[in-house]
């Protein structure tokens, strides 16, 4: 089709984009160097005084050589980040199906009520009395999250997924030393399916880590944990649903057979996303639990907003909560700071987890998200997450393998490489390819238990028109795989803006610090 | 060369008289991918069969090596830590992690043979 100019108006008719600009940009796709590459060390964007005279204390350790940093001007800084960020890919950009990690909407009504004054300004030495409405969204989320988890105790402060596992296994560590068992209670029996930060958690903290055998069909066996359960048993770590994206159908068995020995249940929250609204931990026998804010709660992840990994208690280890926490009382909200304090109130808190109060922000960002949506819209995101990760292994199942078998995932769901076998392509090919694609691929090689692992995990906020086109694109590379078309995978990403990378030099060899090039030697005119 | 000998999660000795070389096994390097780091123990370690004697990672994963049977660390193969890719070049030649002083002979007998550790290979694929 040709306009009244005469000009094509669809693409590729005439003109291709096969010639090379002179500039190397590609149109919007634009060329970026290190900001050290972009600066020059004589030019400065700031225009600082001269200091004054002044007589130096440092006794000779003054640094003589020049600093090294990049100058720039506002425009040349913000426009350097500004184009960095548009090569980024995140859940604002498209479908982001990162296995175990839960990279959902987050609302945009959440971070409206963030910025409100009462809580972006707000300064954590501020007095108690000018904070109350502060106070006041800390204690309601606390409500939400018992409730949710059916617990009767929540730490808020740790500040991601791990710290709230720490925080966890801190209580359950101040628990056995309370009932004089410390020296006995030192093992912590961990699946070969769990998060590789529990048994790093456990080990922290000087307990000894006993692997648990996983099933056939990817859970835990009740009967091995009963064997393996015994007087010198602390605790159990288990996620539940699983990172094979399975839920665990005889958490209960497993929660007697360890509480039996005397240990505790830390569950492993990160997959709560999955069971909102559905079934509670506290019901389940869970004797602790972090909940990642960012994941389940939708408030951001990395570079968008700082992790927030409260932990709920179970009775048994309420008194042992960590402070600070918000206490409602007749003259309004208070803040239980230090461990003398909350003996008052019949609590033997183990300590602090963090110097002030923990992520206020996404305090306010989790409680908007659970205000908005109700009960009923929580539970209904959970049924959605699940829902979708089901769509995309029923829409798959025929093409890729399934290691346990083609029967109900949770929030989602695990393939393995067994339908690569003999390809020429492997799992991370194929997911170099995705990108290629425009999708950020799913987690790979994670969990261990499965061979050539791909995660995906599309979240409950995928419409169905979304579903449809990821598992089109990815039926797509499968028949690609099967017609023998390995180098679309083996080089892959093409259009990225930067190639395969060589995570193997990466790894042995890392270059953590930019050095410049050598000076060229001044050529004679 | 003497005798070598397998356990199930892929580690491998070669016994050279009271003294056994330890690795991981050729199958082992192949699932682990290119190998970029190394933890080796202290010579004079002592350690228990099953105990962590090693920890390798590679770019797809970190793994624990156990000690196929128990003894004391005589020499550890401190040239991995600077080229750990030796383990996927050569995994039961140079690429050695520990040599073990042999404290109970007896536990020889619970390993597999290398036969027995291709019946073993073909069995978990």
């Amino acid at each position: 089709m040709l306009n009244r100019q005469g000009r094509p108006t669809t693409p590729g008719t005439s003109v291709t984009a096969a010639h090379l600009t002179f500039t190397g940009n590609k149109a919007l796709a634009q060329i970026e160097p290190l900001i050290f590459e972009t600066g020059r060390l004589d030019v400065t964007g700031v225009d600082y005084a001269a200091p004054k005279p002044f007589t130096s204390r440092l006794g000779g350790m003054e640094r003589k050589n020049e600093i090294g940093l990049p100058g720039l001007s506002e425009p040349e800084a913000m426009r350097h980040y500004v184009r960095l960020s548009q090569k980024n890919y995140g859940i604002d950009t498209g479908l982001f199906p990162l296995g175990s990690c839960t990279m959902k909407h987050n609302p945009r009504l959440n971070e409206k009520i963030a910025r409100m004054p009462g809580f972006g300004d707000v300064h954590p030495l501020q007095p108690v009395s000018t904070v109350q409405g502060a106070l006041e969204v800390m204690h309601t989320l606390s409500h939400w999250l018992m409730e949710l988890t059916g617990m009767d105790a929540v730490a808020l402060s740790p500040k991601a997924g791990a710290h709230g596992e720490l925080c966890g296994m801190m209580a359950i560590k101040a628990a056995i030393a309370a009932k004089g068992e410390s020296a006995m209670r030192n093992v912590v029996l961990v699946p070969d399916s769990a998060h590789g930060t529990n048994p790093a958690t456990a080990a922290l903290i000087h307990f000894v880590v006993k692997a648990v055998p996983v099933r056939d069909d990817g859970t835990v066996d009740p009967k091995v944990v009963a064997e393996l359960a015994g007087p010198d048993t602390a605790a159990i770590m288990l996620t539940n649903p699983n990172t094979c994206g399975l839920f665990e159908r005889d958490v209960l068995a497993i929660a007697d057979a360890i509480h039996a020995a005397g240990g505790y249940f830390y569950a492993d929250g990160a997959n709560f996303n999955a069971i909102v609204g559905k079934t509670r931990p506290g019901d389940l026998g869970v004797d602790a639990m972090h909940i990642n804010l960012h994941k389940t709660f939708s408030t951001p992840h990395g570079g968008g907003g700082p992790g927030a990994g409260p932990v709920v208690l179970s009775e048994r280890l309420a008194p042992f909560a960590p402070v600070p926490f918000v206490r409602h009382t007749d003259e309004g909200f208070e803040l239980v700071e230090d461990s003398a304090q909350a003996t008052q109130h019949g609590a033997q808190a183990f300590g602090r987890m963090t110097a002030f109060h923990g992520q206020m922000g996404m305090y306010v960002r989790a409680l908007a998200y659970m205000l908005s949506h109700g009960a009923d819209g929580l539970r209904q995101a959970s049924e959605d997450a699940v829902l979708n990760a089901n769509y995309i292994r029923a829409g798959l199942a025929d093409l890729m393998s399934l290691p346990f078998g083609n029967r109900p995932c949770m929030h989602e769901v695990l393939f393995d490489d067994a339908w690569l076998k003999d390809a020429g392509v492997t799992t991370l090919d194929f997911a170099k390819a995705m990108i290629d694609e425009g999708y950020h691929p799913m987690t790979v090689y994670f969990p261990l238990v499965v061979h050539g692992a791909m995660l995906i995990e599309p979240t409950e906020s995928e419409s169905r028109a979304s579903l449809d086109l990821f598992i089109a694109t990815l039926r797509d590379l499968a028949f690609s795989v099967q017609r023998g078309e390995t180098e679309r995978f083996t080089g892959a990403p093409y259009h990225a803006p930067v190639k395969r990378m060589d995570e193997t030099r990466a790894a042995r060899s890392p270059v953590l610090k930019y050095a410049p090039p050598a000076p060229i030697a001044e050529a004679a005119e | 060369m003497g005798e070598t000998k397998y356990t199930e999660d892929h580690e491998y000795i070669r016994i050279e008289g009271d003294v056994v070389v330890v690795g991981i096994s050729d199958y082992a390097q192949s699932q682990l991918g290119d190998v970029v780091f190394v933890e080796l123990p202290k010579a004079g370690k002592k350690l228990a069969k099953g105990e962590e004697a090693a920890v390798v990672e590679s770019v797809k994963a970190a793994s624990e090596v156990y000690a196929p049977v128990s003894g004391e660390v005589l020499e550890v193969n401190a040239a991995l830590e600077a080229q750990p890719g030796t383990i996927n070049e050569d995994p039961e030649g140079t690429g050695w992690f520990i040599k073990l002083k042999l404290s109970d002979a007896s536990e020889l007998s619970g390993l597999m043979s290398e036969a027995d550790y291709k019946t073993y290979l073909a069995s978990i694929h």
